[in-house]
């Protein structure tokens, strides 16, 4: 039971519009049933200061991320997660979050690894809700608990692991962190905690291009003729290319991989959520500076 | 105290007391202990509100935080400590509130012997996430830092 899609003319433009929301359109839709609205920040108190009337918290990091082996959480836990949340397999699920959506995207994505059918994201995220002076609560709710099944991880379709990123090695990659981390000068995003790779650089042959090209200053999603402007024409990618798409921990790739599957239309773009803190640390793999 | 306990280099009176109220509740309601501590970090005083040039970034945190350390010249070299994080970094300005209720207005000596895996004895790991505890880390080193620096400072002004 999907809810209708948003039809702004601004989406309409996307490959994938039934992908993404306006503010305008969740706050019509707040309460509607059939619909979850989920805040996945950076900041893990965030949320608790006060959230979209309705919305649950969902934490990338204790929520998707297996406590132990560095992966994400089986099928058996991810339908605990979603089914806490009042989330079956048909519901309709929007994501929103700080940090021009890093962590909603890569929830979003997560959720894709699982196959969940209706996962939208809110475009301009929690910023673009809170500079429209609309509505915030601090109440929590406590949805009812529903049976989501338990469905396996399907990490062949927009996921890369180190090994196929090697043999991907030659055709489209694109890095999406700052410059000076791809030159290797900087081991680690400007000012942001250093994350512990033993060496600098980029995966030999992906091109630079910085997921903030891909975002307004509000946060919100550049138009698709702006977007094929920088992918398209500038650095000559086809939707038909097979793309690997990293950064440092998968988050800012996985916004990345978002405007490239959804709102470009790419058929075949997988987000290597290893990323530079694996590859930096691997024995023997190429680096180029 | 149990003996493992006692390998560990002994936290500052205020800064135990913290880690014990923190330690003393549910997981979920530590996060509420750490919001409520950010809600509770002082503004800034005159002199250094909108003069960020005069406190020092902690670049480990994810979110802009700045800090000002200053000793006083009285006998105990009393220290003050000076936060500036955004609204939208609850999780940093908790760390910076636990470091302002825990340090605040201790003698430069006490403030140099915290030991450096202080940040890890709030119970917080789990909840927030190991990665986000090295802004902590961050923080509490360059307190150190510069009560050390101020420290000498004023030997060097008063003595020499």
């Amino acid at each position: 039971m999907s809810l209708p899609h948003d039809t702004d003319p601004k989406l309409a433009a996307y490959a994938h519009p039934e992908r993404l929301v306006t503010t305008a359109w969740l706050a019509e839709h707040l309460g509607d049933e059939g619909l979850v609205v989920l805040e996945s920040d950076e900041d893990v108190l965030l949320y608790d200061t006060g959230h979209i009337p309705g919305a649950l918290k969902l934490d990338w990091h204790t929520d998707l991320n297996d406590p132990l082996t560095r992966d994400y959480v089986d099928g058996e836990r991810f339908a605990q997660v979603m089914g806490s949340r009042g989330i079956s397999r048909d519901t309709t699920v929007v994501i929103y979050g700080d940090k021009s959506n890093w962590w909603a995207a890569y929830a979003l994505w997560v959720m894709t690894l699982f196959g969940h059918e209706d996962v939208r994201l809110l475009d301009g995220g929690r910023a673009a809700w809170i500079a429209e002076g609309r509505e915030l609560t601090t109440e929590v709710p406590t949805p009812q608990s529903v049976d989501y099944p338990v469905v396996e991880r399907d990490d062949t379709t927009v996921r890369a692991f180190k090994d196929d990123v090697l043999a991907h090695i030659g055709q489209p990659m694109v890095d999406v962190r700052s410059p000076g981390e791809y030159s290797g000068e900087l081991l680690h995003m400007p000012d942001y905690p250093q994350e512990g790779a033993m060496r600098g650089g980029h995966i030999p042959g992906a091109r630079s291009v910085p997921w903030a090209r891909a975002a307004n200053e509000d946060g919100t999603f550049r138009s698709r003729e702006e977007l094929e402007a920088i992918y398209l024409q500038e650095q000559g990618l086809q939707p038909s290319d097979d793309v690997v798409a990293y950064c440092r921990i998968g988050e800012r790739s996985s916004h990345t991989w978002f405007v490239l599957t959804h709102l470009l239309g790419f058929e075949k773009v997988r987000n290597y959520d290893g990323s530079w803190t694996e590859w930096g640390n691997s024995v023997g793999v190429p680096v180029e500076r | 105290m149990t003996a493992g306990d006692d390998t560990r280099a002994a936290l500052p009176a205020p800064l135990a007391e913290l880690a014990e109220d923190f330690h003393a509740v549910s997981e979920k309601d530590r996060l509420q202990l750490l919001l409520e501590l950010s809600q509770e970090l002082p503004a800034l005083p005159e002199r250094y509100a909108g003069h960020l040039d005069q406190m020092e970034r902690v670049d480990e945190c994810q979110s802009p935080v700045f800090l000002a350390v200053e000793v006083a010249d009285d006998p105990e070299q009393t220290v003050s400590l000076y936060f500036d994080a955004p609204a939208e970094a609850p999780t940093t300005r908790g760390f910076a509130g636990i470091l302002h209720e825990g340090l605040d207005g201790l003698p430069a000596e006490e403030v140099l012997g915290v030991p450096d895996d202080a940040p890890y004895r709030f119970g917080l790991a789990e909840a927030v996430s190991p990665l986000r505890m090295r802004g902590m880390v961050g923080m509490l080193g360059r307190i150190k830092r510069q009560v050390r620096m101020r420290r000498e400072a004023l030997s060097l002004g008063g003595g020499a």
